[in-house]
């Protein structure tokens, strides 16, 4: 491993997050190490609580470490201030959030350019344009978000990310509020800009199903990585279906009455299984 | 982020809820509204009471008896004064000098008769009043000389004595105090209504002296009530007032003028006191309406409180996406500014709508609003913006954006 290859764009070396409220005190994140390349796609999991949240604002420089090291692009980040955080956050990362974050009433195209104007960039139509484009809705640039699907409104999220040509794209459960099919849409554009423009992108998520079409995944559990490995053979979004609802309710069935005591277990949602389906590939 | 894209979110903010917007003006609409509306009616009142005093004269000083502080004799005005004052002449800018005797009189023809002060006038006392006759000739110095028994009457008591105010008495007899009196003139009307007065009857001066009254003091000829002095020109009024006053003080043996037992007035400095007492009518009224400004601005205050807490997600985002906390600052802040003029703005138009309503009463008032008058409500508005968006704004730009993004 070679210290802040030009290769590496995300560089935590200890990362400590401790909150203190009063005389209480709580440490969520014990001390993360962990490196990710320049084109890589990650996901990280955990369940709630488990840190995965702190430890996303700090790689997406909302929030800043208690202790540890921070390089992102080789650049010792951990210690900035605000003005700097911010215009890093505007240079190097790009936002994908659950909800869209849209701004009401806005068209497609001021959404798009909006980190440009923060940014101060040249062209910024022509940009905003280019980045619509890429997500494929290039026809759809004065639509307010209102007009729009959910599946569209987060394209248009993807779009704004993409726009400043961030370091890399931090997306926090991008498909958690989309029916299955806006969410494979998702996934899709996700995959084809890794593949095809090689952008580095970090997924957060609890669902291991778009866990597995990231090629690594980094499991957190109390504040620590428990987990990180290679995604063997990532499933292509194209093609993959996903088992549906139904047959899903089935296996939960077939479990609740095989019981002996014959007492049907409750609706609840299925618990994610901790492992991977996909064979874990020694990762380092 | 420049100023441009500031004021496009700001105003896309705006728009989004007009009515909450127009709701949130009307404190400042209403504050800005009586305030204009309110100087610019002090305004119009005091040029009017301007103009009646410039009718009046503002080249004239007024020399009257007054009682002297802690002391009850007084020395009467008299007709020596009179002809000293006239002797001082251009060398001290007097341009003339008039002088009034008056006595209470009834003036009696046929079945009518009128109470009315009886005023023993000079000849000058016309030109110098600027008050000239509408039939017949004033007072001549013949007739002074002779103590005629000759009367000029004012139109209003033309009016009570005929029953009309057209009809041209002149050559006809009246009894003055129970003597006979000719008409040989009458005055025009006077429209100010401050000064001299309609409802009189002039006379020579020797003659109220006199014949209706006999009021001569040894050695100085007789008693006047008035002097007029009329001055070459009115910036030298105060030195002229000073020369007077000098002269009197010499004359009355007084050294200080708080002694003195006569008061030299003019116009102008009536006009001044009542200026002045206008002004602060004008201001203590404005201040109460200005209290109404600050209601205002707690109201876009509270409204932009609201607004920042409705729009903490956004805050959080645009934090997210690289704003700056001073993008977030200036976006708030012009919002609230934005809302202060537009109240302005408003206010302006409807003191403007006030003014036209108020001037179908107030005929001879002229009344309209200033460019300095609006310059300032604009600017107010301003200040008002800017100190009720100060707060709210810098909440929004010290928000964190972690907890800001999560706000439900």
């Amino acid at each position: 491993m070679t210290e802040h290859n030009s290769n590496t764009v995300i560089e935590l070396k200890d990362i400590t997050k401790t909150y203190t409220m009063g005389e209480m005190s709580l440490q969520v994140l014990k001390g993360v190490s962990v490196e990710i390349k320049a084109g890589e796609f990650v996901a990280i999991m955990g369940p709630s609580g488990s840190g995965k949240s702190t430890l996303m604002n700090i790689l997406g420089m909302l929030d800043q470490p208690t202790s540890g090291e921070y390089f992102l692009d080789g650049v010792e980040v951990a210690r900035m201030d605000q003005r700097q955080l911010a215009r890093i956050r505007n240079r190097k990362i790009g936002f994908v959030f659950q909800n869209f974050n849209l701004l009401k009433r806005t068209s497609a195209m001021r959404q798009v350019e909006l980190p440009l104007v923060y940014g101060g960039g040249k062209d910024r139509s022509k940009k905003a344009k280019a980045a619509l484009e890429a997500v494929g809705l290039g026809h759809r640039l004065d639509h307010l978000p209102s007009e729009l699907s959910g599946g569209q409104q987060q394209r248009v999220a993807i779009a704004r990310a993409l726009v400043n040509e961030p370091s890399m794209i931090l997306a926090d459960e991008p498909t958690g509020n989309l029916d299955s099919s806006s969410g494979k849409e998702i996934m899709q554009i996700f995959q084809r800009l890794n593949r095809e423009e090689g952008i580095t992108t970090i997924i957060v998520t609890h669902d291991p199903w778009i866990a597995r079409h990231t090629g690594r995944v980094i499991m957190v559990r109390d504040g620590n990585i428990i987990a990180d490995r290679l995604v063997a053979d990532p499933l292509d979004a194209t093609t993959a279906e996903r088992p549906s609802e139904a047959e899903e309710l089935e296996e939960l069935f077939k479990e609740a009455y095989n019981r002996t005591d014959g007492v049907p277990a409750a609706f609840e949602k299925a618990e994610a299984p901790d492992t991977l389906e996909a064979e874990p590939a020694s990762g380092d | 982020m420049n100023l441009i894209e500031t004021l496009r979110v700001a105003l896309t903010a705006l728009s989004t809820n007009r009515l909450r917007a127009l709701l949130t003006t009307l404190g400042i609409v209403i504050g800005i509204a009586s305030v204009v509306s309110l100087t610019s009616l002090g305004g119009g009142v005091q040029n009017y009471v301007l103009s009646q005093f410039e009718s009046l004269g503002l080249d004239i000083l007024t020399v009257s008896s007054t009682r002297a502080r802690g002391s009850s004799a007084i020395q009467p005005l008299n007709t020596a004064d009179v002809e000293a004052l006239t002797a001082l002449g251009e060398a001290a800018n007097i341009k003339a000098v008039a002088a009034v005797y008056s006595v209470q009189g009834t003036g009696v023809m046929g079945d009518s008769s009128v109470s009315v002060s009886v005023q023993g006038v000079t000849p000058n006392y016309g030109t110098v009043n600027d008050w000239k006759p509408l039939t017949g000739s004033f007072i001549t110095q013949a007739q002074v000389n002779e103590s005629a028994r000759v009367a000029i009457l004012g139109s209003t008591t033309v009016e009570d004595l005929f029953g009309d105010a057209s009809y041209n008495p002149v050559g006809e007899t009246i009894l003055i105090n129970g003597q006979v009196f000719t008409i040989v003139g009458t005055m025009e009307e006077r429209t100010s209504t401050l000064g001299t007065t309609n409802e009189t009857i002039l006379v020579p001066i020797s003659t109220a002296q006199t014949r209706l009254d006999n009021v001569h003091i040894a050695g100085k000829g007789y008693r006047v009530s008035q002097i007029l002095v009329q001055v070459n020109d009115a910036d030298t009024v105060d030195a002229v007032t000073d020369q007077v006053e000098g002269y009197f003080l010499r004359a009355h043996g007084i050294a200080n003028i708080n002694n003195a037992d006569f008061s030299v007035t003019s116009a102008t400095t009536a006009l001044e006191a009542l200026e002045q007492v206008i002004g602060v009518l004008t201001i203590f009224l404005s201040g109460i309406a200005a209290i109404s400004l600050i209601v205002g601005g707690v109201g876009v205050m509270n409204i932009m409180l609201v607004s920042v807490s409705e729009r903490t997600r956004e805050i959080g985002l645009r934090k997210a996406l690289g704003a700056q906390g001073s993008d977030i600052l200036g976006q708030f802040l012009i919002e609230s500014i934005l809302l202060s003029l537009l109240g302005g703005f408003i206010g302006i138009v409807l003191s403007w709508l006030i003014l036209q309503i108020a001037g179908q009463f107030l005929e001879d008032l002229v009344l309209s609003i200033t460019a300095s008058s609006a310059l300032i409500a604009t600017a107010v508005s301003s200040v008002i913006g800017i100190l009720s968006g100060l707060y709210p704004a810098s909440r929004a730009a010290r928000m964190n954006p972690i907890q800001a993004l999560r706000f439900e």
